[in-house]
């Protein structure tokens, strides 16, 4: 690739958009030639300008009830109705939503800051994973070259599975530190995203369902099994994470 | 009568994404008014259309309604911000005279990067609002804006040329190794 080649594409990459070969010529290119590497260092100061700049305009709060007034179900709302959904509603929500947070407290579904925490924490660690070049700390697509990098590293095994054929091929290992302790994770890929398995010991041997969270347009699913805990994190559509999800699991 | 369930499904999977539809909106129009009129005249025309919606992603279902009623907006009260710009390659070299690595924005800085952003072509504003503020994929976009996902990248190198060369002197060099 020459400096040309990449004068556009290197915004996809720092975007983080392009598959593996790609991102492994230009970072090629970017550790060879001054000039471009200087360029690419100015998008991503750009970017993180852009990111401290505040300019994300929020709502403001009376035009949320505008909105609600003006949708058709008010305006149509009639006493002569023999029973008035309008009336249900105003009220039926509001009971309604307490009953159901009432109800995420008692299940326990809603937890405290600590999950928001971890939640962020993840997915910090994702995105410095995507950021630099140290996405892999072991680079194979063999599990049989994966698994065992970890042994000696770290006190568990993380089960490592080769799910090439159902279009997630393994990119390799790393090791990452979650929850002030060492975690295994794990890099498979999609077409052109990449997911970050991130895997420790679960603190109870419990298997819970998946749960699911957005943060910073990333998406993240949450699951204990077998005696671990599972973390999965990337920009794909929920549905084909979901469907990673299953095939791990 | 569906009216009250559709209502609420409306209210839990629509009305979240209000803030987005406001940013975008506000972007867009560059204007706090024109911004609440658009969002509610969407809101409106995505509660119409709400029945022939079966899942996926809401936020983007909203914001392209949101896209499409600032657009017809722009075109009715002020048409000549709707110029559109070309979408081939550049191809001069950026300038490689800073070397910012980390950036200290005082309140300056900050009203300048955002007056540099509403200067923007409209084209390429919304593909920087969509993808730094919303984290939107390149393909997200590609299916709002209907053009070529190439299109988006190279609006997004273009837009952020422009802000460099409008930021030149702000994005000074901090500390740096």
């Amino acid at each position: 690739m020459n400096c040309q080649e990449i004068e556009t594409l290197k915004h996809a990459y720092a975007d983080r958009e392009l598959d593996l070969v790609r991102t492994t010529e230009i970072e090629h290119h970017l550790s060879d030639c001054r000039a471009c590497s200087q360029a690419y260092a100015n998008i991503r100061a750009l970017g993180s300008a852009l990111q401290s700049a505040d300019l994300y305009f929020q709502a403001p709060v009376q035009l949320k009830r505008r909105i609600r007034a003006s949708l058709p179900n008010e305006a149509t709302s009639s006493p002569t109705r023999p029973f008035d959904w309008w009336q249900w509603l105003k009220w039926g929500i509001p009971v309604a939503g307490t009953a159901l947070i009432a109800f995420l407290l008692a299940t326990g579904l809603t937890r405290p800051s600590t999950d928001e925490r971890l939640t962020q924490e993840v997915t910090a660690s994702h995105v410095r994973s995507l950021m630099a070049a140290h996405l892999t700390d072991v680079a194979s697509s063999d599990q049989h070259t994966v698994k065992p990098w970890f042994a000696g590293k770290i006190d568990f095994a993380p089960p490592v599975k080769d799910l090439a054929a159902q279009g997630f091929p393994l990119v390799g290992g790393r090791l990452d530190y979650l929850q002030d302790r060492q975690v295994a994770a794990l890099i498979y890929q999609r077409q052109k995203h990449l997911v970050n398995v991130f895997i420790w010991p679960a603190p109870r041997s419990s298997n819970t369902t998946e749960k699911s969270a957005v943060r910073q347009g990333y998406n993240l699913i949450h699951w204990n099994g077998s005696g671990m805990t599972f973390w999965a994190v990337s920009d794909l559509n929920v549905a084909e994470l979901l469907e990673f999800v299953e095939l791990i699991k | 009568m569906e009216q009250p369930d559709e209502r609420a499904r409306f209210e839990e999977t629509i009305m979240p994404h209000l803030d987005a539809a406001y940013n975008l909106a506000r972007w867009l129009t560059r204007n706090e008014h024109d911004a609440q009129d658009v969002v509610q005249d969407a809101f409106l025309r995505a509660f119409k259309y709400f029945g022939g919606f079966h899942g996926g992603n809401s936020r983007s279902w909203l914001l392209s309604i949101v896209r499409n009623t600032a657009y017809t907006w722009l075109q009715k009260n002020r048409k000549q911000e709707l110029a559109t710009v070309s979408d081939e390659e550049m191809h001069d070299i950026e300038d490689t005279s800073s070397n910012p690595e980390v950036l200290l924005l005082n309140n300056s800085d900050r009203q300048e990067i955002r007056r540099a952003v509403e200067q923007l072509p409209v084209e390429f504003r919304e593909v920087m609002i969509l993808r730094e503020l919303e984290g939107m994929s390149y393909k997200e976009i590609a299916e709002m804006a209907d053009v070529p996902i190439g299109t988006v990248m190279s609006r997004l190198a273009r837009a952020r040329k422009q802000l460099q060369q409008s930021l030149g002197q702000r994005l000074q060099p901090g500390v740096s190794q």
